[in-house]
């Protein structure tokens, strides 16, 4: 930086002293702090996981179930990223109440759910009716998501950056407690599934059934949605948008609506990642969507945001290392009670993307780009 | 504008719309939670204001739209949008009559059906339309009524429904022997404003509201003619009573409201604080309790007696480590974040914070922290032979902090630093481009901010006399977001403001409590469609905000607000 400093500014730090010798001279204090940060985070996982490794109280069967948690953990997660980052794609904005729309949907499917299983429908019929419980959680996140935006986000489209932040952390609070103040604080329950409880053996290893249920329905899904952005033409409309909105509205694209459609599928697949959250989980609770939606914001920015594939692999991998990291980096150091620092994994790798490669694994540099 | 609609069919859709509102109001549970709150003994309830506020809006916005012409058709398209409410509420109520619907709808209870249907149930139908057809032609006659008749009414009103809301608040001023017990005889009865109270009220505001309307232009006249040094005499001289006003209030007002001007001055110190990280310099810090949390166990470590404490210091001593250590942690957690911008920074940031609070909370650091069963037996703090033991005590001890808080932002924010913060906000390339270490001033405000949050963190605890890390949680940092929103970003009196109305109003009426963060959330989304600058602006921000509306009015794009 060639710009002369002003004199009078502030002594609190001298970055420029130490700046001046010809071999570090672009090698600052913060780099210096910047590499220590991760010289240390790194030192503990390759601590942890020696440790861990040397005291093999873990036999490879517990490993497996580790990753199988891991893999339907992270393809949830996958799912309600997908939103994010399609949002993000198009309108540059992080919808920060999308968590909310995946509880939304986990919620509604809940009272579904438990009448198919007050009446004995959901054991009698459990395809028909565990199918009818994701439409209706699909069609509640959808419509949730279009009132959103319709209410809160349209009118703010142009506004200087922080204002739909703002605006949507604000969606994000009222969407919570209105379905606090409608339904209670408590956690419902949800009906069990006779077919879906035990495991079955795939490959010679014992999987639960409800997670093989996940993996296997969110592949799915997603492989639908990535032919729906590539291969239709709607799909294309969104993606000429996200590239450039003003020269897509000159070649005749309805912004409005492929924003309008962003929106809608994103909280499509966060619906059924409610329905698929809640058969893993069998509960739902107004602030459930919180941190996954948290989590799965992380699995965008791992991904590289607006990049859709990106965001499926984010997922996986965040799902993976959050359900293997506490075990495998933090036993290895005697910490007590790792898996109460899951979440510090997951928010530690979200702060690690941020700071050191924002454009994630697969996407472009976005972040610098001022919208 | 783009299509034309029948005006009527306007007015039934707004009422369509408003009920909608109400319905929600009421499946949310406030119509039956504030019903419990007499605005008027025995005729208004708070529960009832709901509904009746949505018919009102509908008639009004109804009625809306066509200018001149007579006033029937107005009154009747305000009454029609008011039926219209009226229509949804009743279909609510019939609704709740043949399905039970509180299985799902826990508010849905036969509390809240009376409430809506005047406790006639399906019977009560005709008087509910009827009702909202009123209240919707009332709304309608609001919006043709020159500003020198209505102005006077609304303020009577909002006086009268103000003095029946805080009615507990003033019973407690007002009792007393002497001329301040006569006065609340002659409006309150047992528990809230009795007829004769809003008549007195409603007659005392009107009157002297529209004397103001005919003779404030002359006190203002008055005051124009002042000279310089005697407008600032008499400023200070205002200023001087309300300090003199403030201090003597928990001698008159008593513990309970002590109290929640303690919290109210602990959030106002948190939002100072986090003013100057969003609102100075723009960066948008959503873990801002971790600093508050790290001010708390500081203190509580270093003052305890209890279990974890270290070294037992007086909080005198304990209070600058606090700060110190705050300090730190904003340079030590800010530089990593120094390259991120916008919303990213706010991600990131509430990463840092739930990190710390997960941390604390684990069993990981318990031996240290004490785990969620927290740090206990902080001791007061003592001068001499006074000891802050109570709200009234800490009362003081806050609002010495505020003092000193508002001083030290106001020189901060007037200082080289301050404009190159601001410098910052506006564009950061720009500011970087004009010499301005983004390095060392981001920083600053970070480490700025975080030892103001430390200090309201170290207030906290010897308020509580403990601390958990349950008090810590993302929602403090929601909370003071909203409250510097809601006043206006980087306005120091719109903290004040927004931490009395946020903080201070949900503490005096506990039902809004339970609806604290629904209002939060409305309230961030509605503030920045209507008013993005805040309720008390900061005249920059202000400008910056609606710069580009007044650019897109001009090229007809846009309309103003």
């Amino acid at each position: 930086m060639s710009l002369k400093i002003p004199s009078g500014s502030f002594p609190l730090f001298n970055w420029e002293a130490s700046v001046q010798s010809s071999l570090m001279r672009r090698f600052t204090v913060v780099d210096l702090y910047l590499w220590a940060f991760r010289i240390v985070v790194l030192a503990v996982v390759v601590w942890g996981t020696i440790g861990t490794i040397m005291a093999r109280r873990y036999p490879g069967e517990v490993w497996i179930d580790f990753v199988v948690y891991g893999l339907s953990q992270g393809s949830i997660y996958a799912l309600i990223a997908l939103g994010y980052t399609m949002v993000y794609g198009i309108l540059r904005m992080i919808n920060f109440a999308h968590g909310e729309v995946f509880m939304s949907g986990a919620y509604t499917g809940y009272f579904v759910a438990a009448a198919f299983g007050r009446s004995g429908y959901l054991d009698r019929n459990p395809v028909v009716s565990l199918l009818v419980v994701l439409a209706v959680a699909m069609i509640t996140s959808t419509a949730i998501a279009l009132l959103l935006e319709r209410v809160a986000y349209r009118p703010l489209r142009g506004s200087p950056r922080l204002v739909p932040l703002i605006a949507a952390i604000g969606a994000s609070f009222f969407l919570q407690y209105a379905f606090r103040g409608f339904f209670g604080s408590g956690f419902q329950a949800y009906p069990e599934t006779q077919v879906l409880k035990g495991t079955w053996a795939i490959a010679g290893i014992n999987i639960l059934r409800t997670q093989a249920v996940v993996i296997v329905a969110a592949v799915l899904m997603m492989l639908g949605l990535y032919a729906f952005v590539m291969r239709t033409k709607t799909g294309t409309a969104m993606r000429a948008v996200s590239e450039d909105r003003e020269a897509a509205a000159l070649m005749g694209i309805d912004v409005d609506r492929a924003i309008v459609i962003a929106f809608a599928v994103g909280a499509s697949m966060a619906g059924a990642a409610g329905f698929l959250y809640a058969l893993v989980f069998k509960q739902v609770h107004f602030f459930m969507g919180f941190i996954p939606g948290i989590k799965a914001f992380t699995a965008a920015v791992l991904g590289g945001i607006g990049n859709i594939p990106g965001a499926m692999l984010g997922g996986l991998f965040l799902g993976l290392f959050e359900s293997v990291g506490p075990i495998l980096f933090l036993d290895g150091l005697g910490i007590v009670a790792p898996y109460q620092l899951k979440d510090v994994i997951a928010f530690t790798m979200l702060v690690m993307v941020l700071i050191f490669r924002p454009s994630g694994i697969m996407g472009e540099r976005l972040v610098v780009k001022k919208a | 504008m783009s299509r034309y609609r029948r005006p009527w069919i306007v007015a039934v859709q707004k009422g369509l719309l408003w009920g909608g509102v109400a319905v929600f109001l009421a499946l949310v549970g406030m119509v039956e939670t504030f019903a419990g709150r007499q605005l008027i003994v025995g005729v208004f309830s708070l529960g009832l204001a709901l509904p009746v506020l949505t018919a009102v809006v509908a008639g009004y916005q109804g009625a809306a739209g066509q200018a001149g012409g007579a006033h029937g058709a107005p009154l009747v398209r305000g009454a029609l949008a008011g039926a219209a409410v009226g229509a949804v509420v009743s279909a609510l109520v019939v609704l709740g009559g043949l399905v039970n619907m509180r299985s799902m709808f826990v508010s849905a209870s036969p509390a809240m059906f009376a409430a809506l249907s005047f406790g006639r149930g399906t019977s009560g139908i005709p008087l509910v339309l009827l009702g909202a057809a009123a209240v919707g032609a009332v709304g309608a006659a609001a919006s043709f009524l020159s500003a020198g008749v209505r102005r006077p009414l609304v303020t009577a009103l909002s006086w009268t429904l103000g003095v029946g809301l805080f009615q507990e608040l003033l019973q407690i001023l007002l009792h007393a022997e002497g001329a301040r017990s006569a006065v609340r005889e002659l409006l309150f009865i047992e528990d809230g404003l009795s007829i004769r109270g809003a008549t007195i009220v409603f007659a005392l505001s009107w009157g002297s509201s529209t004397v103001w309307a005919r003779r404030g232009g002359a006190v203002r006249q008055w005051h124009g003619r002042l000279s310089a040094p005697q407008q600032r005499v008499l400023r200070l001289g205002s200023l001087g009573g309300a300090v003199a006003l403030l201090l003597l209030v928990p001698l008159a007002a008593g513990p309970f409201i002590s109290q929640v001007l303690v919290l109210v001055g602990l959030f106002a110190l948190l939002g100072l604080g986090l003013n100057i990280v969003v609102g100075f310099a723009g960066l948008l810090d959503l873990g801002y309790v971790a600093f508050f949390a790290i001010g708390a166990y500081t203190v509580g470590l270093l003052t305890s007696v209890g279990e974890y404490g270290i070294v037992g210091l007086s909080f005198w001593a304990a209070v600058p480590v606090a700060v110190a250590v705050s300090l730190v942690a904003g340079v030590l957690l800010g530089v990593p974040v120094l390259g991120i911008r916008g919303d990213y920074l706010a991600i990131a940031t509430l990463g840092f914070g739930e990190i710390i609070r997960i941390l604390v909370l684990s069993d990981f650091l318990r031996p240290w922290l004490g785990g969620s069963q927290g740090v206990l037996g902080i001791p007061k703090p003592m001068i001499g032979g006074f000891e802050f033991r109570g709200p009234e005590q800490l009362f003081y001890l806050t609002l010495a902090s505020c003092a000193l808080v508002i001083f030290v932002a106001m020189r901060l924010r007037d200082s080289r630093l301050g404009r190159a913060w601001m410098a910052v906000r506006e564009d950061e390339d720009v500011a970087e481009a004009m010499g301005i270490n983004l390095v060392n001033v981001k920083l600053m405000a970070f480490a700025m901010g975080a030892a103001f949050g430390g200090l309201s963190g170290a207030i906290f605890a010897v308020m509580l006399g403990s601390v958990f890390p349950h008090s810590f949680q993302l929602l403090i940092s929601i909370n003071v977001l909203s409250l510097i929103i809601v006043g206006g970003m980087g306005s120091m009196p719109g903290v004040i403001v927004g931490s009395l109305f946020l903080v201070g109003l949900p503490e005096l009426l506990r039902e809004f409590a339970e609806y604290r963060f629904l209002i939060y959330g409305a309230a961030l989304v509605l503030m920045m469609q209507l008013r993005p600058e805040g309720l008390w602006p900061a005249e920059a921000v202000k400008r910056e905000l609606h710069a580009s509306e007044e650019a897109g009015a001009a090229s007809g794009l846009r309309g103003g607000v």
